[in-house]
């Protein structure tokens, strides 16, 4: 019992409840965003890659191939790949934070709390999903510049993709997180598994023409549906010949069927899901 | 607690420990590296479940009343488990708030726990900045936001200087006197655990002895150190990681009766 003396501030510590386990969401949750906005670098960073991306690399793949896409501009075609890559990037090095947080012990201050281990796991995710979608909406911005209009239904159904894409693969890198402990060997597993998938996604080319058993890996990659329903959003709203929008945003075909935009979006919610579910899984078990 | 037993695979790094803590006591717990006291020590702060045995920490008991034990229990680990890109007030307030401390009280306690440990003026600077010993403090102080019962402190002093060294001794005595706080400590340092109220040493995993320091000296011979004492109980042998010598010979009865135990 806590004998208090007159200038004792004592307080006292509830019986863990639901309430327990919303506030240690949202402390995590902050934690993260309050780290970011302490990162001037970091956000420098996080202004300048999605440029990068958009303008060096769809620029520079425009001088390889700028009679296949039918008159489209390269960087209006990357740019909802370039939306996939940033998203990738940033919910991956989310997840990489919470490796670092067990390296420097800091985890540990989290697990000894009265509150469970998913609650931590939702709030990680939940981070970095925030910081996610917001570089995502970095990149929604500079659609005029790759000729993409600023439509309210386009930005709206692109970013309501981004906050689901952002969270499931936050999600799976927590996963990975939950799995692998170091955290060099977590950026290095993460490059190996992150690399491929992108290059399969159809983010920077299309997927259609690929030779038959890299077709059957990008349809058995889930970054695959997480750039196709945004590119047949924005490539919806363009003015653009059949042609070119057979060959650029011909959707995702299983055995001739065409996936609907619906099902993709389903898709990366279940694996978003099934990913937060085995990491907290795994994070309650061990340890 | 009692009877309190841990294993990991076949080598047993906690034997049958029975000891009970009285509220407010300084209580030094004592043994030479590997001897298994930050395993019991994680036993009792719900990190690591017993193999068998049980174990209760201000009356709630470690393995069916996790969350209420950690309700009241404050940690300090050997190793560092602060925030270190968040200010010293950051790492206090998100503490609190995760152990649900009422918001409104929150400046208050923040403020005496920072005063205590003379890291006030330092509050709005990130932990990066601070010296190893500003850190241990601050952790110190991080540990009883929540102004619980018993305050573990595993090596609390241990590669600090002696100003810090006895400054934090000076907390643990405040501590004691202003909130009634159990101290539960390991150190290896043996001028520190002069002033424990009562200590405990442990060795291969079982408790050895248990008494006052100075019943212990007594026990050893009349002009005895506690550095005697300890040696007198745990020999002169240097190990890190216990050895499995002896332990072994005990396996098949052990894992008869950690099966019955757990079940």
């Amino acid at each position: 019992m806590t004998v208090a003396t007159p200038e004792t501030v004592a307080v006292r510590v509830p019986v863990r409840s639901w309430r327990s386990e919303v506030r240690a969401m949202k402390i995590v949750w902050r934690r993260d965003l309050i780290r970011f906005v302490g990162d001037p670098t970091r956000i420098l960073a996080w202004l300048i890659q999605p440029l990068l991306f958009l303008f060096v690399l769809g620029t520079g793949l425009q001088s390889l191939s700028s009679r296949s896409t039918h008159g489209v501009k390269l960087t209006t075609f990357v740019f909802p790949g370039v939306l996939g890559m940033v998203l990738v990037y940033s919910a991956m090095f989310s997840a990489a934070s919470f490796v670092w947080d067990r390296e420097l012990g800091f985890l540990r201050e989290l697990t000894v709390a009265p509150v469970g281990r998913s609650s931590i796991l939702l709030g990680k995710t939940l981070g970095g999903m925030t910081i996610a979608a917001s570089q995502g909406v970095i990149v929604l911005a500079l659609a005029g510049l790759v000729q993409v209009p600023y439509r309210p239904v386009l930005l709206l159904g692109v970013f309501g993709f981004q906050v689901l894409i952002a969270f499931t693969i936050t999600a799976f890198g927590v996963m990975v997180a939950t799995t692998i402990k170091q955290a060099q060997t977590f950026t290095n597993v993460m490059q190996m598994l992150v690399i491929p998938m992108l290059f399969l996604s159809g983010a920077l080319y299309p997927i259609s023409g690929l030779p038959a058993w890299l077709g059957v890996l990008s349809k058995l990659n889930p970054l695959t549906y997480t750039v196709d329903p945004m590119r047949r959003i924005v490539f919806s709203h363009l003015h653009i010949s059949a042609a070119a929008r057979h060959t650029l945003a011909p959707g995702v075909t299983w055995w001739g069927w065409h996936v609907p935009v619906l099902l993709e979006a389903a898709m990366v919610l279940v694996i978003g899901i099934t990913s937060l579910g085995v990491a907290v899984f795994k994070f309650t078990r061990t340890e | 607690m009692s009877d309190l037993t841990k294993n990991y695979g076949d080598v047993q790094a906690v034997r049958d420990a029975s000891f009970a803590v009285e509220p407010g006591e300084v209580f030094g717990f004592l043994g030479p590296n590997g001897a298994g006291k930050s395993t019991t020590i994680n036993m009792l702060c719900t990190l690591a479940k017993p193999t068998s045995g049980t174990a209760s920490v201000g009356g709630y008991d470690v393995v069916t009343q996790r969350d209420d034990v950690r309700r009241h229990i404050g940690l300090v680990f050997q190793e560092p488990t602060l925030d270190v890109y968040l200010t010293g007030e950051q790492n206090l307030r998100m503490h609190a708030e995760l152990y649900g401390v009422d918001a409104d009280l929150i400046p208050a306690r923040m403020r005496q726990m920072l005063d205590m440990v003379d890291l006030w003026d330092r509050r709005k600077q990130a932990v990066r900045t601070y010296s190893g010993g500003m850190r241990r403090r601050l952790e110190i102080a991080r540990g009883l936001m929540h102004s619980p019962r018993v305050l573990f402190l595993d090596e609390p002093t241990i590669g600090l200087d002696p100003q810090t060294r006895s400054s934090i001794w000076s907390y643990i005595r405040a501590l004691r006197e202003a909130e009634g706080t159990t101290i539960f400590l390991t150190t290896h340092y043996m001028e520190e655990a002069e002033v424990c109220d009562r200590i405990a040493i442990m060795d291969r995993g079982e408790i050895v002895v248990l008494d006052t320091p100075t019943a212990l000296k007594k026990s050893v011979g009349r002009r005895a150190s506690l550095d005697d004492v300890f040696m007198h109980y745990t020999g002169t042998e240097i190990r890190d990681g216990f050895s499995t010598s002896g332990v072994n010979v005990n396996r098949e009865i052990m894992r008869a009766m950690t099966k019955g135990g757990r079940a």
